[in-house]
Protein backbone atom coordinates (compact mmCIF):
# COMPACT_ATOMS: atom_id res chain seq x y z
CA UNK A 1 0.00 0.00 0.00
CA UNK A 2 3.00 2.29 0.28
CA UNK A 3 4.23 2.20 -3.31
CA UNK A 4 1.88 3.69 -5.89
CA UNK A 5 1.34 1.79 -9.08
CA UNK A 6 3.72 2.98 -11.81
CA UNK A 7 2.13 5.50 -14.13
CA UNK A 8 1.27 4.26 -17.57
CA UNK A 9 2.85 6.04 -20.48
CA UNK A 10 0.53 8.64 -22.01
CA UNK A 11 0.80 7.26 -25.52
CA UNK A 12 1.32 3.54 -25.27
CA UNK A 13 3.59 2.02 -27.88
CA UNK A 14 1.47 -0.07 -30.21
CA UNK A 15 1.52 -3.58 -28.80
CA UNK A 16 2.39 -5.04 -32.16
CA UNK A 17 3.71 -3.15 -35.13
CA UNK A 18 4.53 -4.61 -38.55
CA UNK A 19 6.98 -7.51 -38.31
CA UNK A 20 8.90 -6.58 -41.46
CA UNK A 21 9.11 -4.14 -44.35
CA UNK A 22 7.20 -6.61 -46.49
CA UNK A 23 4.35 -6.80 -43.97
CA UNK A 24 4.27 -3.00 -43.91
CA UNK A 25 4.18 -2.84 -47.71
CA UNK A 26 1.40 -5.43 -47.91
CA UNK A 27 -0.68 -3.67 -45.25
CA UNK A 28 -0.63 -0.36 -47.11
CA UNK A 29 -1.12 -2.08 -50.44
CA UNK A 30 -4.21 -3.85 -49.11
CA UNK A 31 -5.45 -0.62 -47.62
CA UNK A 32 -5.00 1.38 -50.83
CA UNK A 33 -6.65 -1.26 -53.01
CA UNK A 34 -9.76 -1.10 -50.83
CA UNK A 35 -9.89 2.68 -51.03
CA UNK A 36 -12.45 3.56 -53.66
CA UNK A 37 -13.32 7.24 -53.47
CA UNK A 38 -10.93 7.89 -50.59
CA UNK A 39 -8.64 5.85 -48.37
CA UNK A 40 -9.17 7.48 -44.98
CA UNK A 41 -12.08 5.32 -43.82
CA UNK A 42 -10.24 2.14 -44.84
CA UNK A 43 -7.06 3.36 -43.13
CA UNK A 44 -8.92 3.68 -39.84
CA UNK A 45 -10.56 0.28 -40.22
CA UNK A 46 -7.29 -1.46 -41.11
CA UNK A 47 -4.68 0.30 -38.94
CA UNK A 48 -6.78 0.77 -35.80
CA UNK A 49 -9.41 -1.98 -35.87
CA UNK A 50 -7.85 -4.88 -37.77
CA UNK A 51 -4.08 -4.57 -37.29
CA UNK A 52 -4.08 -2.62 -34.02
CA UNK A 53 -0.90 -0.73 -34.95
CA UNK A 54 -2.38 2.51 -33.66
CA UNK A 55 -4.86 3.30 -30.90
CA UNK A 56 -7.84 5.50 -31.72
CA UNK A 57 -6.11 8.45 -30.03
CA UNK A 58 -2.81 7.86 -31.83
CA UNK A 59 -4.61 7.67 -35.17
CA UNK A 60 -6.33 11.01 -34.58
CA UNK A 61 -3.15 12.73 -33.38
CA UNK A 62 -1.04 11.38 -36.26
CA UNK A 63 -3.72 12.44 -38.70
CA UNK A 64 -3.82 15.89 -37.05
CA UNK A 65 -0.19 16.39 -38.05
CA UNK A 66 -0.64 14.75 -41.49
CA UNK A 67 -3.51 17.13 -42.16
CA UNK A 68 -1.67 20.41 -41.69
CA UNK A 69 1.26 19.34 -43.88
CA UNK A 70 1.05 19.63 -47.67
CA UNK A 71 0.19 16.47 -49.55
CA UNK A 72 -2.68 13.99 -49.23
CA UNK A 73 -3.53 13.17 -45.60
CA UNK A 74 -3.44 9.40 -46.03
CA UNK A 75 -0.18 9.48 -47.97
CA UNK A 76 1.38 11.61 -45.24
CA UNK A 77 -0.04 9.20 -42.67
CA UNK A 78 1.56 6.23 -44.45
CA UNK A 79 4.93 8.01 -44.56
CA UNK A 80 4.75 8.84 -40.85
CA UNK A 81 3.80 5.32 -39.80
CA UNK A 82 6.37 3.67 -42.07
CA UNK A 83 9.09 6.00 -40.82
CA UNK A 84 8.13 5.33 -37.21
CA UNK A 85 8.73 1.59 -37.52
CA UNK A 86 11.58 1.25 -40.02
CA UNK A 87 12.91 4.73 -40.69
CA UNK A 88 13.36 5.89 -44.26
CA UNK A 89 13.05 2.36 -45.65
CA UNK A 90 9.74 1.97 -43.84
CA UNK A 91 8.46 5.28 -45.17
CA UNK A 92 9.22 4.22 -48.72
CA UNK A 93 7.82 0.72 -48.22
CA UNK A 94 4.54 2.22 -47.00
CA UNK A 95 4.55 4.73 -49.86
CA UNK A 96 5.19 1.94 -52.38
CA UNK A 97 2.29 0.01 -50.88
CA UNK A 98 0.04 3.00 -51.36
CA UNK A 99 1.11 3.70 -54.95
CA UNK A 100 2.69 0.85 -56.95
CA UNK A 101 -0.31 -1.38 -57.66
CA UNK A 102 -2.98 1.35 -57.50
CA UNK A 103 -1.13 3.52 -60.02
CA UNK A 104 -0.62 0.57 -62.40
CA UNK A 105 -4.34 -0.11 -62.09
CA UNK A 106 -5.49 3.45 -62.68
CA UNK A 107 -3.13 3.93 -65.64
CA UNK A 108 -4.33 0.68 -67.23
CA UNK A 109 -7.85 1.96 -66.80
CA UNK A 110 -6.84 5.27 -68.37
CA UNK A 111 -5.26 3.45 -71.31
CA UNK A 112 -8.19 1.08 -71.86
CA UNK A 113 -11.25 2.99 -70.80
CA UNK A 114 -10.31 6.65 -70.98
CA UNK A 115 -13.26 7.45 -73.22
CA UNK A 116 -15.73 5.42 -71.15
CA UNK A 117 -15.39 7.95 -68.34
CA UNK A 118 -17.67 10.31 -70.26
CA UNK A 119 -20.52 7.81 -70.47
CA UNK A 120 -23.58 8.84 -68.40
CA UNK A 121 -23.69 5.44 -66.63
CA UNK A 122 -20.21 6.14 -65.25
CA UNK A 123 -21.40 9.48 -63.94
CA UNK A 124 -24.35 7.77 -62.24
CA UNK A 125 -22.12 5.09 -60.73
CA UNK A 126 -19.75 7.76 -59.44
CA UNK A 127 -22.64 9.58 -57.80
CA UNK A 128 -23.67 6.41 -55.98
CA UNK A 129 -20.07 5.86 -54.96
CA UNK A 130 -19.78 9.48 -53.84
CA UNK A 131 -22.72 9.12 -51.49
CA UNK A 132 -21.22 5.99 -49.95
CA UNK A 133 -17.77 7.60 -49.63
CA UNK A 134 -19.37 10.53 -47.87
CA UNK A 135 -21.13 8.16 -45.49
CA UNK A 136 -17.87 6.29 -44.83
CA UNK A 137 -15.99 9.44 -43.86
CA UNK A 138 -18.88 10.60 -41.67
CA UNK A 139 -18.99 7.22 -39.93
CA UNK A 140 -15.23 7.22 -39.41
CA UNK A 141 -15.41 10.67 -37.84
CA UNK A 142 -18.21 9.50 -35.54
CA UNK A 143 -16.25 6.38 -34.61
CA UNK A 144 -13.19 8.40 -33.66
CA UNK A 145 -15.16 11.04 -31.77
CA UNK A 146 -14.70 9.32 -28.37
CA UNK A 147 -11.01 10.21 -28.70
CA UNK A 148 -11.94 13.66 -27.31
CA UNK A 149 -12.45 12.02 -23.90
CA UNK A 150 -8.73 11.75 -23.30
CA UNK A 151 -7.83 15.14 -24.73
CA UNK A 152 -5.78 17.18 -22.25
CA UNK A 153 -7.90 20.29 -22.94
CA UNK A 154 -10.92 18.49 -21.45
CA UNK A 155 -13.68 16.66 -23.24
CA UNK A 156 -16.22 19.48 -23.28
CA UNK A 157 -13.86 21.98 -24.87
CA UNK A 158 -12.59 19.37 -27.35
CA UNK A 159 -16.13 18.46 -28.40
CA UNK A 160 -17.04 22.15 -28.79
CA UNK A 161 -13.97 22.70 -30.94
CA UNK A 162 -14.91 19.75 -33.18
CA UNK A 163 -18.42 21.18 -33.63
CA UNK A 164 -17.02 24.66 -34.31
CA UNK A 165 -14.78 23.14 -37.00
CA UNK A 166 -17.77 21.58 -38.76
CA UNK A 167 -19.62 24.91 -38.66
CA UNK A 168 -16.58 26.85 -39.88
CA UNK A 169 -15.92 24.49 -42.79
CA UNK A 170 -19.45 23.62 -43.92
CA UNK A 171 -21.29 26.90 -43.38
CA UNK A 172 -18.62 29.59 -43.25
CA UNK A 173 -16.34 27.93 -45.86
CA UNK A 174 -13.29 28.96 -43.87
CA UNK A 175 -10.13 27.97 -45.80
CA UNK A 176 -7.85 25.46 -44.05
CA UNK A 177 -4.99 27.88 -43.24
CA UNK A 178 -7.44 30.18 -41.41
CA UNK A 179 -9.00 27.23 -39.64
CA UNK A 180 -5.61 26.07 -38.35
CA UNK A 181 -4.68 29.59 -37.34
CA UNK A 182 -7.92 30.48 -35.52
CA UNK A 183 -9.51 27.31 -34.12
CA UNK A 184 -6.21 25.41 -34.17
CA UNK A 185 -4.53 28.19 -32.21
CA UNK A 186 -7.34 28.10 -29.69
CA UNK A 187 -7.05 24.31 -29.39
CA UNK A 188 -3.31 24.40 -28.97
CA UNK A 189 -3.52 27.07 -26.28
CA UNK A 190 -6.15 25.04 -24.41
CA UNK A 191 -4.16 21.82 -24.76
CA UNK A 192 -1.01 23.62 -23.61
CA UNK A 193 -2.80 24.85 -20.51
CA UNK A 194 -4.21 21.40 -19.78
CA UNK A 195 -0.85 19.71 -20.22
CA UNK A 196 0.98 22.28 -18.11
CA UNK A 197 -1.45 21.77 -15.23
CA UNK A 198 -1.06 18.00 -15.09
CA UNK A 199 2.15 16.42 -13.80
CA UNK A 200 4.66 15.25 -16.41
CA UNK A 201 3.88 11.58 -15.94
CA UNK A 202 0.18 11.96 -16.76
CA UNK B 1 19.63 22.98 -77.69
CA UNK B 2 20.34 20.39 -75.04
CA UNK B 3 16.73 19.29 -74.73
CA UNK B 4 14.32 18.19 -77.39
CA UNK B 5 10.93 19.88 -77.35
CA UNK B 6 9.30 16.80 -75.79
CA UNK B 7 11.85 16.71 -72.99
CA UNK B 8 11.47 20.39 -72.35
CA UNK B 9 7.71 19.92 -72.07
CA UNK B 10 8.16 17.05 -69.63
CA UNK B 11 10.51 19.15 -67.54
CA UNK B 12 8.01 21.98 -67.60
CA UNK B 13 5.24 19.63 -66.47
CA UNK B 14 7.44 18.30 -63.66
CA UNK B 15 8.43 21.78 -62.50
CA UNK B 16 4.87 23.07 -62.56
CA UNK B 17 3.60 20.25 -60.37
CA UNK B 18 6.68 20.69 -58.17
CA UNK B 19 5.57 24.24 -57.38
CA UNK B 20 2.04 23.07 -56.59
CA UNK B 21 3.19 20.38 -54.15
CA UNK B 22 3.79 22.57 -51.12
CA UNK B 23 0.52 24.42 -51.78
CA UNK B 24 -1.50 21.22 -51.64
CA UNK B 25 -2.51 21.50 -47.99
CA UNK B 26 -5.64 19.44 -47.46
CA UNK B 27 -4.85 17.24 -50.46
CA UNK B 28 -3.79 17.72 -54.06
CA UNK B 29 -7.37 18.32 -55.16
CA UNK B 30 -7.14 21.79 -53.59
CA UNK B 31 -4.69 22.72 -56.36
CA UNK B 32 -6.83 21.22 -59.17
CA UNK B 33 -8.05 24.67 -60.31
CA UNK B 34 -4.47 25.71 -60.98
CA UNK B 35 -3.73 22.41 -62.78
CA UNK B 36 -6.74 23.11 -64.98
CA UNK B 37 -5.51 26.63 -65.73
CA UNK B 38 -2.07 25.30 -66.69
CA UNK B 39 -2.92 22.11 -68.59
CA UNK B 40 -6.11 23.25 -70.33
CA UNK B 41 -5.95 27.03 -70.49
CA UNK B 42 -2.27 27.79 -70.87
CA UNK B 43 -0.64 24.78 -72.57
CA UNK B 44 -3.69 23.28 -74.36
CA UNK B 45 -2.41 19.79 -73.61
CA UNK B 46 -5.84 18.60 -72.45
CA UNK B 47 -9.40 19.53 -73.30
CA UNK B 48 -11.88 20.48 -70.62
CA UNK B 49 -13.61 17.07 -70.82
CA UNK B 50 -10.30 15.21 -70.72
CA UNK B 51 -9.42 17.06 -67.54
CA UNK B 52 -12.75 16.32 -65.85
CA UNK B 53 -12.85 12.68 -66.91
CA UNK B 54 -9.26 12.18 -65.69
CA UNK B 55 -10.40 13.15 -62.21
CA UNK B 56 -13.53 11.00 -62.49
CA UNK B 57 -11.49 7.98 -63.59
CA UNK B 58 -9.09 8.30 -60.65
CA UNK B 59 -12.05 8.56 -58.27
CA UNK B 60 -13.57 5.38 -59.65
CA UNK B 61 -10.29 3.47 -59.25
CA UNK B 62 -8.95 2.26 -55.90
CA UNK B 63 -6.07 4.07 -54.25
CA UNK B 64 -5.29 7.54 -52.96
CA UNK B 65 -7.22 10.31 -54.74
CA UNK B 66 -3.94 12.02 -55.66
CA UNK B 67 -3.57 9.43 -58.46
CA UNK B 68 -5.69 11.78 -60.58
CA UNK B 69 -2.38 13.62 -61.07
CA UNK B 70 -0.89 10.47 -62.63
CA UNK B 71 -3.88 10.19 -64.98
CA UNK B 72 -3.53 13.84 -65.99
CA UNK B 73 0.17 13.27 -66.73
CA UNK B 74 -0.68 10.10 -68.64
CA UNK B 75 -3.15 11.94 -70.82
CA UNK B 76 -0.54 14.61 -71.56
CA UNK B 77 2.44 12.40 -72.39
CA UNK B 78 1.87 8.74 -71.56
CA UNK B 79 3.96 6.94 -68.97
CA UNK B 80 6.72 9.56 -68.81
CA UNK B 81 4.06 12.24 -68.36
CA UNK B 82 2.52 10.29 -65.48
CA UNK B 83 5.94 9.95 -63.83
CA UNK B 84 6.84 13.61 -64.33
CA UNK B 85 3.56 14.86 -62.85
CA UNK B 86 3.56 12.44 -59.91
CA UNK B 87 7.22 13.02 -59.07
CA UNK B 88 6.61 16.76 -59.15
CA UNK B 89 3.56 16.73 -56.89
CA UNK B 90 5.07 14.21 -54.44
CA UNK B 91 8.74 15.14 -54.00
CA UNK B 92 8.52 18.39 -52.01
CA UNK B 93 5.62 17.36 -49.77
CA UNK B 94 7.16 13.94 -49.02
CA UNK B 95 10.48 15.53 -48.07
CA UNK B 96 8.76 18.03 -45.82
CA UNK B 97 6.57 15.37 -44.16
CA UNK B 98 9.58 13.17 -43.41
CA UNK B 99 11.57 16.07 -41.98
CA UNK B 100 8.61 17.27 -39.91
CA UNK B 101 7.67 13.85 -38.58
CA UNK B 102 11.25 13.14 -37.49
CA UNK B 103 11.54 16.50 -35.80
CA UNK B 104 8.21 15.94 -34.04
CA UNK B 105 9.26 12.48 -32.89
CA UNK B 106 12.57 13.73 -31.48
CA UNK B 107 10.63 16.38 -29.57
CA UNK B 108 7.54 14.31 -28.80
CA UNK B 109 7.79 14.92 -25.07
CA UNK B 110 8.09 18.67 -25.41
CA UNK B 111 5.06 20.65 -24.31
CA UNK B 112 4.90 22.38 -27.70
CA UNK B 113 4.60 19.22 -29.80
CA UNK B 114 2.14 17.59 -27.40
CA UNK B 115 0.01 20.73 -27.30
CA UNK B 116 0.09 20.93 -31.11
CA UNK B 117 -1.16 17.41 -31.79
CA UNK B 118 -3.65 17.39 -28.90
CA UNK B 119 -4.86 20.87 -29.81
CA UNK B 120 -5.36 19.94 -33.46
CA UNK B 121 -7.05 16.58 -32.75
CA UNK B 122 -10.60 18.00 -32.32
CA UNK B 123 -10.18 19.90 -35.59
CA UNK B 124 -9.21 16.67 -37.32
CA UNK B 125 -12.41 15.03 -36.14
CA UNK B 126 -14.46 18.05 -37.16
CA UNK B 127 -12.77 18.11 -40.58
CA UNK B 128 -13.65 14.46 -41.14
CA UNK B 129 -17.32 15.11 -40.42
CA UNK B 130 -17.25 18.23 -42.59
CA UNK B 131 -15.56 16.36 -45.45
CA UNK B 132 -18.29 13.73 -45.34
CA UNK B 133 -20.87 16.44 -45.71
CA UNK B 134 -19.03 18.38 -48.42
CA UNK B 135 -18.53 15.23 -50.52
CA UNK B 136 -22.27 14.69 -50.63
CA UNK B 137 -23.27 18.33 -50.97
CA UNK B 138 -23.20 18.61 -54.79
CA UNK B 139 -25.70 15.72 -54.98
CA UNK B 140 -27.79 17.05 -52.11
CA UNK B 141 -28.27 20.28 -54.04
CA UNK B 142 -30.08 18.44 -56.82
CA UNK B 143 -33.70 17.86 -55.72
CA UNK B 144 -34.04 14.67 -57.80
CA UNK B 145 -31.02 13.07 -56.06
CA UNK B 146 -31.40 14.50 -52.55
CA UNK B 147 -33.46 11.83 -50.86
CA UNK B 148 -31.65 8.82 -52.33
CA UNK B 149 -28.25 10.34 -51.51
CA UNK B 150 -29.29 10.98 -47.91
CA UNK B 151 -30.66 7.44 -47.61
CA UNK B 152 -27.49 5.93 -49.04
CA UNK B 153 -25.33 8.02 -46.69
CA UNK B 154 -27.41 7.09 -43.66
CA UNK B 155 -27.31 3.41 -44.60
CA UNK B 156 -23.53 3.55 -45.00
CA UNK B 157 -23.04 5.26 -41.64
CA UNK B 158 -25.25 2.68 -39.92
CA UNK B 159 -23.54 -0.30 -41.55
CA UNK B 160 -20.07 1.09 -40.80
CA UNK B 161 -20.86 1.71 -37.14
CA UNK B 162 -22.85 -1.44 -36.45
CA UNK B 163 -21.30 -4.14 -38.63
CA UNK B 164 -17.88 -5.34 -39.79
CA UNK B 165 -18.90 -5.53 -43.47
CA UNK B 166 -15.94 -4.76 -45.71
CA UNK B 167 -16.04 -1.14 -46.84
CA UNK B 168 -15.35 -2.22 -50.42
CA UNK B 169 -18.70 -3.98 -50.65
CA UNK B 170 -20.51 -0.85 -49.55
CA UNK B 171 -18.74 1.26 -52.19
CA UNK B 172 -19.48 -1.31 -54.89
CA UNK B 173 -23.11 -1.45 -53.81
CA UNK B 174 -23.23 2.34 -54.11
CA UNK B 175 -21.78 2.19 -57.63
CA UNK B 176 -24.27 -0.46 -58.71
CA UNK B 177 -27.22 1.44 -57.23
CA UNK B 178 -25.96 4.57 -58.98
CA UNK B 179 -25.44 2.85 -62.32
CA UNK B 180 -28.97 1.43 -62.11
CA UNK B 181 -30.23 4.98 -61.76
CA UNK B 182 -31.59 4.55 -58.25
CA UNK B 183 -29.52 7.26 -56.61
Amino acid sequence: MSTPAPELALVPVAPQGPASLWVLYLAFNRLALQGFGGVLAVAQRELVERLGWLSREEFVETLAIAQVLPGPNVVNLSLMIGDRYFGLRGAFAALAGMFVLPSLLVLSMAALYGSVAQHPVVGNALRGMGAVSAGLILATGLKLLPAVHRNPMGRVLAALLAVATVVAVVWLRLPLPWLVLLLGGLGMAAAWRGLAQTPDSA
Amino acid sequence: MMLSAAHADLLDLFLHFLTLSLLSIGGAISTAPDMHRYLVGERHWLSDTEFTSSIALAQAAPGPNILFVAVLGWNVAGLSGAFAAMAGIMLPSTTLVLAATRWARRNKDSLGVRAFSAGMAPLTLGLMLATGWLLAEPYLRLPEHRLATLALMAGTVLLTLKTRISLVWMVLAGEVLGALGWV
